[in-house]
Parts: structure tokens; C-alpha cells; sequence
């Protein structure tokens, strides 16, 4: 494998993601997302036979969480900034008694999000791509998106308008969505990694799509449950997470 | 700057532009507009010379000016000579167009706010490409006021000189040209500039930057005229993947080769013209994933044919070295746009 000699070569891993272990890093992102945030619809692998013609290419495809469902309970309004997420569906507030989200709220408006991680070929990192829609469809202006991403993913939106998120074509959909703009993805994710690169862990490409999204994540106020992290990275997120957004 | 980047630069489509009925609200209606729109130029810029012609008849409300052309609504981040190419196979000049001043179908296409959108799609763009070139964006990102302003002035207005001493200082050599530099010196010349995240020892790699609209159809058609209308976006398979040339790849890599390589989907590295390719893209890596793959080394037969590759309004020669291509036809943000219409036969489209 390209990357063990990489190592012993001890030429610096350059915080990229091929395209060929995208697919699998994917795979292993979502069934640790599975066993660590119950709370949370799971991610579907979605294959995209580009050309409907044959499918040898199999690495082709995006990840997708669809329909989360925002509930912002009074509380949570005033002091805006700290989010809970929950999925619309059947789960009930018995069951998940550690959601802080269903304080139930007298016409709350709930705003539903989609989320797909596709790959970039220009990048190669993964790219998290979002819409967002009111109950009846309809899609949220970018202003009340602000209003529900984390305090300091707002003051960023603010100050770069044009280079943070950006609305594009999704790549598979012909459709408008947000985007958070990758340029910047390689060299945090090299932060962040990249000891753990040098210290033998095996697991290492596959789980890039865990520790990006740790990151990622909170940009769109999805917290990660840090169970998903190996101890070491725990440590390294924890330093460097703060970095990554001055 | 060669001839034919002069050629790109002043490149310009006829349009003839009406105002959708629905929007009319005097009688007369207003005569359409007669414009020459810049290939390398955007749809919405327009707007300062269709304002001015259409404004006495628009209803009250606020402009945000987007384009049909025969029901199809125009992405306006697209350069307007692309979308010519694609949507116009058999040219028509002048090229008839709807504009709407009104009723933005926002759910179809990317908001538009006039010249700082489609200046910041194209910075944008310019980064991708960078990154695909260099390995990073810091060109870009530490591009002086001025000369941000200067480069996309020069678009706006058409520039080449100004673009090509702007565009100079970020030094996005793409690939030299195997014509003009003797290919040792071209050979240690890259070697150098690649970072040593490429590792050594492994096969030089150069990435080049490329949009690729891909369009297949079923029948053979022999007249464009006969060929089937693309009125709808998903018939376009829009492949934006950079085409990896590896230094093995030899002397000679021809634009048949490139199209080849973007589209594995179609012409598996089995199929590929050079002998000994296969071998390097296992090494290569990402392709060697597809040599690998049982199912598609059993299609050694063609399964598709480039039916025609337009760039710029012009179809090269599949022959022609694709490191000219490259050098003359991209566009100013770096990226070479290519249409590609290609004939499958049906039973493999059926598969």
C-alpha cells in the first residue's frame, strides 16, 4: 500500500483523501455514526452511475443524511447559538430522555436540513454540502441559516460571504445547495491528523471521514458523539478544533 | 500570448435577446435586443445593455435578470461560449434567447446579485483551478487588491494584456507545451515544481483543470441538426475532475487520450490507444482501480465513440497534442471547458 510506504519514507502526508478510499472511509463514518448518535437518521450511501451505463465504477457516490429536523426550543431561542438537533421521525421524548431538543415549543417553526458529504476530484477531501427547507418545502433565505448555525459559524458567514459557504450546483443534482468551501480542508485536517499519520495507525484513511466531520460538523451545529474518535484524536481535537476557526 | 488565445479572447456570439411575454406590458412590445455577447463573458453581465432596452415595458418589481433558451433556463456561472457550444450543436447566429427580469426560478438556479456573484464564481473557480494546479490556493488567496481588481476587469472588458500580466504573477504554469520546450528541460523543470507531497520516486503526476459536459446520445445522427435537443439539465452529465497526466504518459498525449481518461465510465484503460498505459495507472493509483475491475476489462470492445469534442466553438483533431489545447482554449479562470457528445450504442446503454 501507497501509504505504509509513505511512512517509511517519512514523506509528509499532505491532509488529503484519494478518491479510491472515499467509499470506504465513508463506510466506516457511517456505521460509527450508527452505533454513537442513535438520536440521528443514518447516513445512506447513495452509488451515482454517472452515465446510467455500466457499473464498474463503484467508488462513485455521495453520503446523505436527509430530513433533520431542527427544533429550537424557547429557551434555545433567546440565547441563540447553542442548537440540538432531532430527527422528525417516530422517536419519542421517552426514549431519548438526554435530548435537550424537545422542549416543546407552542408554534415553533421547524426548519429541516439535508446533508450530503461528496467527493471533490479538484480537492480530493470530502465536501459537506447542505440544503435547508420549511415543513411546507419552501427553502430558508440565507439569513434565518444563520440564524440557526452556531455563534461562530455566523460571524464567519458574515465576514466572508463569498469564501465560507457558497451556494452551488450540487455536483450530482443540478440543484442549488450550500457548501462549505473546501480549500482549507487538506491543511486543518493535516493539523489534525497528521500525528497520528506518523505514529502507525492503520485505521488512519479510514477513519478521515470521522475526524473531518468532527470538524465539519460543528461548522452546521452537528456535534459528533467523541465516541467516535479514537482517545488520541480525542486529545488532538480537543487542542486543535479551537485553531481551526480563528 | 498566442494567435490563438487572441482568437479566445475577442470570441463573441451574436444574440438576439427578447423579452419573455410575460413580462411585457405595453403595446407595442418592445423589438428584441441585438447584442454581441463575449465567449469568455457571463450571461448576467449583459444587464447594463438589456436594462436600458427593456426597462420602459417591465412590470413594477425588483430585477434579478436570468435567460431560456427554448424553455431551458440558462446557469449563468457557465461562460456564455459553453453554453452556446453545448446547447446550440448546430450554430444558430444569431442566437435567440428569452430574458425575465422577473420571477427567479431560485430553486432551479444559483442566486444571482448581479456582477459581484458572478465575480466571486469566478474567483472561486480561478481557486479550484489553482488547487488543482498547485496543490493549494495561497496564489490566489494572496493576490493584491489591485491586481484582483485588475484581473477580473481585464475579463470584463475583454483584456488579454492586462489578463496576461495579471494572471502571470500567479504562476499557474499548467504544462509546457511539447512544441515549443524540448521535453528534457520540461521534464527537470516540473520535477521542481511539484511539492514533495508527490512521493519520490512515484510517477510525476500534472493535474490539469477541466469541465467536462458530456452529452450521450443513442442514434447516430449525421447533421447536428438532426441531433437530439438537450431541454433539460440532466441530460448533461457535468464531470468536473481534473485530467492526471503522468510523465510515462510520454511526449505525446493527445486530446482523444484526455477525453478517454475523464470518462473510464466509457473507455476503460484496456480500450486506451497507448500501449503499456494500463500498467502505469495501476501504479498511478486511482485509475488502477478500474484496470483492476473484472467487469470492465471484459469490455474490451468500444462501448462508446466520440461523436465530437467542441472547445471554444471550434472541434480540434482528436490528434492534437492536449497540452495546446490546454495552452490556448481554456478559459481565463484556468479551466479548459469541454463539450463531449458521445454515441452509445443502445444495447450497452441498456445494460
Amino acid at each position: 500500500m501507497d501509504l505504509k510506504e509513505a511512512v517509511k519514507d517519512k514523506i509528509p502526508w499532505d491532509g488529503t483523501l484519494p478518491l479510491n478510499e472515499f467509499s470506504l472511509s465513508a463506510s466506516t463514518f457511517s456505521d460509527k455514526w450508527k452505533m454513537f448518535n442513535h438520536s440521528f437518521p443514518p447516513w445512506l450511501w447513495n452509488p451515482c452511475p454517472k452515465h446510467h451505463l455500466n457499473s464498474s465504477h463503484k467508488v462513485e457516490g455521495y453520503l446523505s443524511l436527509e430530513n433533520v429536523c431542527l427544533v429550537k426550543s424557547c429557551e434555545e431561542e433567546k440565547n441563540h447559538g447553542s442548537l440540538s438537533w432531532k430527527e422528525e421521525s417516530n422517536i419519542s421524548q421517552a426514549e431519548e430522555p438526554f435530548d435537550h431538543a424537545t422542549l416543546v415549543c407552542p408554534e415553533f417553526e421547524a426548519n429541516h436540513y439535508d446533508f450530503h458529504i461528496v467527493y471533490s476530484p479538484s480537492y480530493r477531501v470530502p465536501v459537506l454540502y447542505f440544503r435547508s427547507y420549511y415543513s411546507d418545502g419552501q427553502p430558508l433565505p440565507l439569513g434565518e441559516i444563520e440564524k440557526d448555525l452556531p455563534g461562530h459559524s455566523a460571524e464567519l458567514l458574515l465576514e466572508s460571504k463569498w469564501t465560507f459557504i457558497t451556494q452551488e450546483e450540487h455536483p450530482y443534482l443540478n440543484r442549488p445547495w450550500y457548501k462549505l468551501h473546501p480549500c482549507g480542508t487538506r491543511d486543518w485536517m493535516k493539523l489534525l491528523l497528521s500525528d497520528t499519520y506518523t505514529s502507525s495507525n492503520k485505521n488512519f484513511i479510514e477513519q478521515y471521514l470521522v475526524s473531518w466531520f468532527s470538524v465539519v460538523g460543528q461548522v452546521v451545529g452537528l456535534k459528533i458523539s467523541l465516541e467516535m474518535l479514537n482517545i488520541e484524536e480525542k486529545k488532538l481535537f480537543e487542542t486543535t478544533a479551537s485553531d481551526i476557526f480563528e | 500570448m498566442s494567435e490563438a488565445q487572441k482568437y479566445v479572447w475577442k470570441g463573441a456570439i451574436p444574440l438576439q435577446i427578447h423579452l419573455h411575454e410575460s413580462e411585457v406590458t405595453t403595446l407595442p412590445p418592445p423589438p428584441p435586443a441585438l447584442v454581441l455577447a463575449p465567449r469568455i463573458g457571463y450571461l448576467p453581465l449583459l444587464i447594463s445593455l438589456l436594462k436600458p432596452h427593456f426597462s420602459a415595458t417591465l412590470p413594477p418589481g425588483v430585477d434579478t435578470i436570468w435567460f431560456e433558451y427554448k424553455g431551458l433556463h440558462l446557469k449563468w456561472y457557465i461562460p456564455t461560449g459553453v453554453l452556446f457550444d453545448l446547447l446550440c450543436m448546430e450554430p444558430e447566429r444569431p442566437w435567440n434567447l428569452t430574458v425575465h427580469f422577473r420571477g427567479y426560478p431560485s430553486n432551479l438556479l444559483l442566486p444571482c446579485e448581479g456582477e459581484d456573484s458572478v465575480k466571486w464564481s469566478f474567483i472561486n473557480s480561478l481557486k479550484e483551478a489553482a488547487y488543482v494546479i498547485t496543490g493549494n490556493c495561497k496564489n490566489i488567496m494572496n493576490m493584491s487588491q489591485t491586481d484582483q481588481v485588475d484581473l477580473w476587469g481585464s475579463v470584463l472588458n475583454g483584456n488579454l494584456e492586462s489578463y496576461s500580466r495579471v494572471s502571470s504573477k500567479l504562476k499557474l504554469e499548467t504544462f509546457e507545451d511539447e512544441y515549443t520546450e524540448n521535453v528534457d528541460s520540461a521534464s527537470t523543470k516540473s520535477q521542481q515544481s511539484t511539492g514533495d507531497a508527490e512521493a519520490v520516486g512515484q510517477v510525476k503526476t500534472s493535474r490539469i483543470p477541466v469541465r467536462l459536459y458530456l452529452w450521450a446520445v443513442n442514434e447516430d445522427f449525421d447533421d447536428f441538426e438532426d441531433a437530439p435537443v438537450i431541454d433539460n439539465w440532466d441530460k448533461v452529465s457535468y464531470i468536473n475532475r481534473p485530467v492526471e497526466i503522468h510523465k510515462e504518459d510520454g511526449k505525446y498525449f493527445s486530446l482523444n487520450d484526455a477525453v478517454k481518461r475523464l470518462l473510464p465510465e466509457y473507455f476503460p484503460e484496456s480500450s486506451f490507444g497507448n500501449e503499456g498505459d494500463a500498467s502505469i495507472n495501476q501504479s498511478a493509483g486511482e485509475e488502477g482501480e478500474n484496470s483492476c475491475d473484472p467487469e470492465s476489462s471484459s469490455h474490451t470492445v468500444e462501448i462508446a465513440e466520440i461523436k465530437c469534442v467542441r472547445i471554444q466553438g471550434i472541434e480540434p483533431s482528436l490528434e492534437v497534442p492536449f497540452s495546446w489545447v490546454v495552452n490556448n482554449l481554456m478559459n481565463p479562470e484556468y479551466f479548459l471547458h469541454m463539450c463531449v457528445c458521445l454515441k452509445v450504442s443502445e444495447a450497452n446503454a441498456l445494460q
